[in-house]
């Protein structure tokens, strides 16, 4: 087996790496520092490894790094920064919706990928658009609210 | 801890065609919601992994000479999202809603629940009652076969290590036809099936059943068509006696196991049940589109 050069472009940081076949795109990224992108199950149960793998939200513990050469991959991390957070990481903070944190990541990630289709979605929607994240701590009451309260602040800014 | 794999990835279908011709024990890989998850529990054959996302050959959906035709690497996703799925294919649409997660969605492909052949494989029982086809191909040719004809057990198909399986089509449903799919899970979300089942009934002028289709997942080591529920509502309007009938004997067509989802005993029962309520709303639906 012979490791091979992969194209990853994370957060707009494009990085190339050499990895072997069996290495998955959640190792590749936690291993360049990636580690927003929490290790959960490994098997797509528990949506804690969410990204956005050109523009849509997976699971990355189940795509092989190389399946994913020349993609653009966004992180929870890139969707805001410290001084300027992204409303949905403003929400989940300002709405108790994390506690321990390790669901935090993808549940935003799957939230983005939501609110991008869908700008105004009903609690119903969004309990099933984060039905692939689970979460052991909050309970998913205040999850929900903070979907909701990010979408109306989006709405907002989006309408000037 | 993975262990060590190679890696192909064809640009063309006929490079893809040939590595498999040469290489029996080639994985094809697309979304990987199977495949990965089997590498990492050290159930897969191969040592060979071969992307076959990037294959145009496996992409689209299309209506054309009265089928409807999609390539086998079309994503969950993209069937819930289309809308010719959920204008003829319904069953299908519902049964797309209802699988998995979005998360899983966006990856798993048809082509995939298909070839990994679960006994509760989402896709299977509305595409039984759809009539699909699926088109294997090698480079010593084309083949088509009946889904029900395909699928052999669990984790067993008629695919042969050298074909891809590069569509899946069915006839465009008749006049005055309805079908309906459902899952029955321990949740809404992120489940595997206690069983689910699709049904689906065509009828002349006077609503009298020409032809039926009931299939169930999770209730056999395949998916499966209870065909002799089917005969039983051929010719008859459909009624309360009618579908009753037909459900106890889709009730009875089931082979279930115990296992940590549900007891054999309550999968039979709820089958019966399930297939009775979906009759009961196709009937609905059917006078609906009479009156309409």
């Amino acid at each position: 087996m012979t490791p091979q050069i992969v194209t990853l472009t994370v957060n707009s940081r494009t990085h190339q790496v050499a990895l072997g076949a069996h290495i998955t795109l959640l190792r590749a990224l936690r291993d360049l520092g990636y580690t927003d992108v929490k290790n959960g199950c490994e098997k797509g149960d528990c949506g804690a490894c969410a990204v956005l793998l050109d523009g849509k939200a997976v699971n990355s513990c189940l795509v092989l790094a190389w399946q994913a050469d020349g993609a653009q991959i966004n992180t929870n991390a890139g969707l805001g920064t410290q001084e300027n957070p992204h409303p949905l990481q403003v929400a989940f903070a300002d709405h108790g919706a994390v506690q321990c944190g390790y669901c935090t990541s993808g549940a935003i990630i799957a939230a983005h990928a939501l609110l991008e289709a869908n700008p105004a979605p009903t609690e119903t929607e969004i309990r099933q658009a984060l039905s692939g994240n689970l979460c052991r701590c909050t309970g998913y009451g205040q999850i929900t609210e903070a979907v909701q309260a990010a979408a109306a602040v989006m709405q907002k800014v989006k309408g000037g | 801890m993975l262990p060590d794999y190679d890696s192909l990835a064809p640009a063309t279908w006929a490079e893809a065609l040939a590595a498999l011709a040469a290489q029996p024990d080639v994985v094809p890989i697309a979304g990987g919601t199977n495949v990965v998850v089997g590498m990492r529990a050290g159930e897969l054959r191969g040592r060979t992994l071969m992307d076959i996302n990037r294959l145009p050959e496996l992409h689209g959906i299309r209506v054309s000479d009265g089928h409807v035709v999609i390539g086998g690497g079309t994503t969950v996703a993209e069937l819930l999202a289309s809308p010719a799925i959920t204008e003829h294919a319904y069953p299908l649409h519902q049964a797309a809603a209802a699988f998995a997660n979005p998360l899983v969605r966006n990856r798993a492909t048809i082509g995939g629940n298909l070839v990994d052949a679960s006994p509760a494989a989402d896709t299977y029982p509305p595409l039984l009652v759809l009539d699909a086809e699926v088109e294997l191909v090698s480079l010593h040719g084309v083949r088509w076969l009946p889904l029900d004809q395909f699928v052999l057990g669990v984790n067993q198909t008629e695919r042969r290590p050298e074909e891809l399986l590069r569509s899946v089509r069915w006839p465009l449903a008749p006049e005055r036809s309805a079908g309906l799919h459902h899952k029955l899970a321990l949740r809404k979300g992120t489940a595997c099936s206690v069983m689910s089942a699709a049904v689906r009934v065509d009828t002349d002028q006077l609503g009298r059943c020409t032809a039926a289709r009931i299939a169930l997942g999770a209730v056999a080591p395949r998916p499966i068509r209870a065909h002799e529920a089917e005969q039983s509502l051929v010719g008859e309007s459909l009624t309360e006696v009618t579908i009753r009938r037909a459900a106890q004997l889709a009730g009875q067509a089931c082979r279930p196991i115990d296992d940590v989802r549900s007891s054999a005993a309550y999968r039979r029962r709820v089958a019966e049940v399930v297939v009775r309520r979906l009759l009961t709303a196709v009937d609905l639906e059917l006078k609906e589109g009479a009156q309409a």
